[in-house]
């Protein structure tokens, strides 16, 4: 029986890992060839939570979709960087022929202080990856799918916290707010071309982005060393559904539900995934 | 001179609480007011409803301050004694500027009473609508006005508990929304705007009684559901009357299809 | 009697079209007005931005009115600048209750996938960064005052998607975020956050040729008269545009104590755009 996106050239960032890597797969054993791309570097303003993808995990990605029988392009790029973005992109496209699936998916997450004492490095760092790097991601892509006349579908990754507020977590949210309105702009512009464009909007994904220390004491303040295991019921007292976070692949059913035919017409949505999250 | 010289301003649930608070706030604004309450009890709500005096205690109050108003008994669900209300008091002040949709019940408690469901859809939805089929005509005639129903955080959240009478409230605040952003589509042509307000809990009889305050403190998560982000417990009925007054003023000329929250940040909280 | 008296506001983008009409209507009210603007050009905006003179124009508007005005020229992509331009207002004119951070740009009217990284940049930076920049700089002054109003003006297109304005609308929606997320930091302070969001208002950051373009891409050189169709199509009322002191008077109202249990909300100001 044919995949649901058999046929199909799907362009993820950030798919060294998390996230993306599950997305990768994901599409894959749909069958989707995958162009994957991941900085495969730790950021600076990112360390003190958590560690950047490297190289190692950007290969596992590989290892794993070959390993369903599909073709994999990945390179090592910069969403920030849109010269080596575009590049990786249409290499991508060149070798395997065209792409009608993008998601924007890499991210990154830094919190902690009030708005008015974030730094600035902090603030141009996310505003830069989270905002700036998925307009990049798109503006790569757009022109392939314009021109293959076949329509295509754009998912970008937002986040609950791109439909409400959470305290001393403004640069994040910022960013992710402003994808919704990339993502109705696009929406409008490509309607024309068949082009599709929606936002996801996970709550806590059990990646490593949430699952280390500095995240624990967000929800911790008072432990010391806070485990998974203290943090599971305070994160599970945020969503409606009694869980306490989603898995990857749960985020990835949306995103395959969003990039196949069956939401042919389906554009311009806020898809939340976040167990009740956002209505609690 | 005040920000509504000249105007009238038809008001339901007017004999109390919100409803007083607005004939009040817009008559210190030059309004003329037709207040409307059903000043009678309904078997499915716990607390007490208003009473003919509560009423009478409006007009007085509206007319310490110079204003003209007309009082009428009537209950928003019954179409052709609201008309009937509404029409009395057009033939005393005129035609009619400003509508403020307001009446409404709560009628939550730790006992579910019979009718709960059927009642508070009936007040609180169908006898929204009922307000504004009765008065919209007169708005057109004047050459545009003004329109705000009262709706609740209720109407923006899923909150009010798992039984009849609080799956109906908020299921009404959610159906006034609809109702007011296809009427400001559909009055814009005449220059009426409609908007809706939506309070966090408002010190009035309404919250403030023994069965609202059992019913709230019986549920922990919806105790903790009321908490504001403001420090403030409990909002006046003042607050309310001042964004409507805002709303229905010309300082709002270009504002319509809103939904504005007067909730000490509870909504953006949640 | 004012509906703001003995209060403090400051306002960027102060030097005409909206931030003047705000300075203006709550200097009307008894407020004494911090203006800043950048008083220059932007090469990635398509239209002639406010000058020297016209915040000259702003400060004699307000002092007309008796109220006192600290002016200066500063860019909200500078933090340091924004800084120092509140401290010194705040030692002239005693404390800070009232933020307007009204400054913004558009761009260019281009396809997304067509636009070029600087006005991107640009519009990002002055839209988003500089509210941000704007409310860093407020925050500790309200603080030390006991409570405040910031009030974000976001757009129509802070709600809704708008093709070929994909920088404005990313980072009109992106200040939304930033609002909900101070509303909810500083409601423990007494301190309230709202954004307000017009439709089409007559400003000339709307009446411009590059906007009549935007909206007339079919006519080679659009007037304000050929676009004032599109205008009203926008809105649900029959208006082409709203006036600056539509906007002026919502935010007033979000300043004042008129409005004192109202924070994190999203008000559109826009002739039912939003609604339509």
């Amino acid at each position: 029986m044919a995949g649901r996106v058999e046929g199909k050239v799907a362009f993820i960032t950030g798919a060294a890992r998390g996230q993306g890597r599950s997305h990768a797969v994901r599409l894959a054993q749909e069958g989707a060839d995958i162009i994957a791309v991941d900085i495969c570097e730790d950021i600076p303003s990112v360390s003190r939570f958590y560690a950047g993808a490297t190289e190692a995990d950007l290969a596992e990605t590989v290892e794993q979709v070959e390993a369903l029988d599909r073709r994999i392009v990945a390179t090592k790029a910069d969403v920030r960087d849109y010269d080596a973005l575009k590049s990786a992109l249409d290499d991508g496209v060149a070798q395997l022929g065209h792409v009608d699936i993008v998601s924007a998916n890499a991210g990154i997450f830094i919190f902690g202080d009030q708005s008015h004492l974030v730094s600035e490095q902090d603030w141009r760092d996310v505003t830069d990856i989270n905002q700036t790097g998925v307009w990049h991601t798109c503006k790569a892509a757009i022109p392939h799918l314009i021109e293959q006349g076949s329509g295509g579908s754009i998912v970008i990754t937002s986040s609950t916290a791109g439909l409400k507020g959470t305290p001393n977590v403004a640069p994040y949210t910022a960013s992710k707010h402003a994808v919704v309105g990339l993502m109705r702009t696009l929406a409008l512009e490509l309607a024309p071309h068949s082009i599709r464009v929606n936002t996801v909007h996970p709550t806590s994904v059990d990646t490593g982005m949430i699952q280390n220390e500095s995240t624990y004491r967000l929800f911790l303040p008072d432990a010391e060393h806070p485990s998974r295991a203290d943090a599971e019921p305070v994160f599970r007292t945020i969503n409606a559904l009694p869980v306490p976070w989603v898995d990857p692949v749960d985020i990835s059913n949306a995103v395959l539900f969003l990039a196949s035919d069956e939401a042919r017409y389906v554009t311009g949505l806020e898809l939340k995934v976040d167990a009740g999250y956002t209505i609690k | 001179m005040g920000k509504l010289e000249g105007k009238v301003a038809f008001i339901t649930g007017a004999a109390r609480g919100q409803g007083r608070s607005h004939a009040i706030r817009l008559a210190q604004e030059g309004a003329d007011i037709i207040a409307v309450d059903i000043c009678k009890q309904i078997d499915s709500v716990a607390y007490p409803m208003s009473t003919p005096e509560d009423l009478a205690e409006t007009v007085k109050e509206v007319e310490a301050l110079d204003r003209r108003i007309v009082a009428a008994e009537a209950d928003v669900r019954d179409r052709d004694a609201l008309q009937a209300a509404f029409e009395g008091g057009v033939a005393e002040l005129g035609g009619v500027d400003v509508v403020l949709a307001n009446a409404g019940i709560a009628p939550m408690g730790v006992n579910v009473r019979p009718n709960e469901w059927d009642d508070v859809l009936a007040v609180n939805l169908t006898g929204v609508y009922n307000t504004v089929e009765v008065a919209k005509q007169s708005l057109i005639e004047r050459g545009g006005g003004a329109i705000v129903i009262t709706s609740s955080t209720a109407g923006i959240n899923g909150i009010g508990g798992s039984q009849p009478g609080g799956l109906g409230y908020t299921a009404s605040k959610h159906g006034v929304v609809g109702l007011m952003r296809s009427y400001a589509n559909v009055l814009a042509e005449h220059s009426i705007r409609v908007n809706t307000v939506h309070p966090t809990g408002v010190n009035t009889p309404m919250v403030v009684n023994d069965v609202m305050q059992e019913f709230l403190q019986n549920d922990p998560s919806l105790s903790n559901a009321m908490a504001n982000a403001l420090p403030v417990p409990m909002l006046e009925a003042v607050d309310i009357s001042n964004a409507i007054l805002w709303l229905v003023s010309d300082d709002a000329r270009y504002v319509t299809g809103v939904t504005l929250p007067v909730d000490a940040g509870f909504t953006n909280k949640k | 009697m004012g509906r703001v008296s003995g209060k403090v506001a400051f306002i960027t983008g102060a030097a005409r079209g909206q931030g003047r009409s705000h300075a203006v209507r709550l200097a009307q009210e008894g407020a004494d007005i911090i203006a800043v603007d950048i008083c220059g050009q932007i090469d990635t905006v398509p239209f002639p931005m406010a000058s020297p003179e016209d915040l000259e124009q702003t400060v004699k508007d307000v002092e007309a009115l008796d109220r006192r005005i600290l002016a200066v020229q500063a860019d909200v992509r500078d933090y340091d600048a924004v800084s120092a331009a509140v401290a010194d207002g705040v030692a002239q004119l005693g404390r800070l209750d009232i933020v307007a951070a009204n400054a913004g740009i558009s761009e260019l009217g281009t396809p997304t996938a067509d636009m070029d990284e600087r006005s991107w940049q640009n519009t990002i930076d002055v839209n988003l960064t500089g509210v941000w920049h704007t409310c860093k700089a407020a925050v500790p002054h309200l603080r030390a005052a006991g409570g405040g109003s910031i009030v974000i003006t976001s757009s129509g297109a802070g709600l809704k998607g708008m093709a070929n304005l994909a920088a404005y609308v990313s980072a009109k929606h992106g200040v939304v975020g930033l609002m909900r997320t101070l509303a909810n930091e500083l409601a423990p302070d007494g301190i309230r956050v709202n954004s307000v969001h017009p439709g089409v208002v007559n400003t000339p950051m709307v009446q411009n040729d590059a906007i009549y373009r935007l909206f007339r891409p079919d006519l080679e050189s659009p007037t304000r008269d050929d676009a004032m169709g599109v205008f009203t199509s926008l809105h649900a009322l029959d208006i082409p545009w709203l006036e600056a002191v539509d906007i002026s008077n919502a935010v007033l109202f979000l300043a004042s104590d008129e409005a004192r249990y109202i924070t994190g909300v999203t008000l559109p100001v826009d002739g039912g755009f939003f609604v339509k």
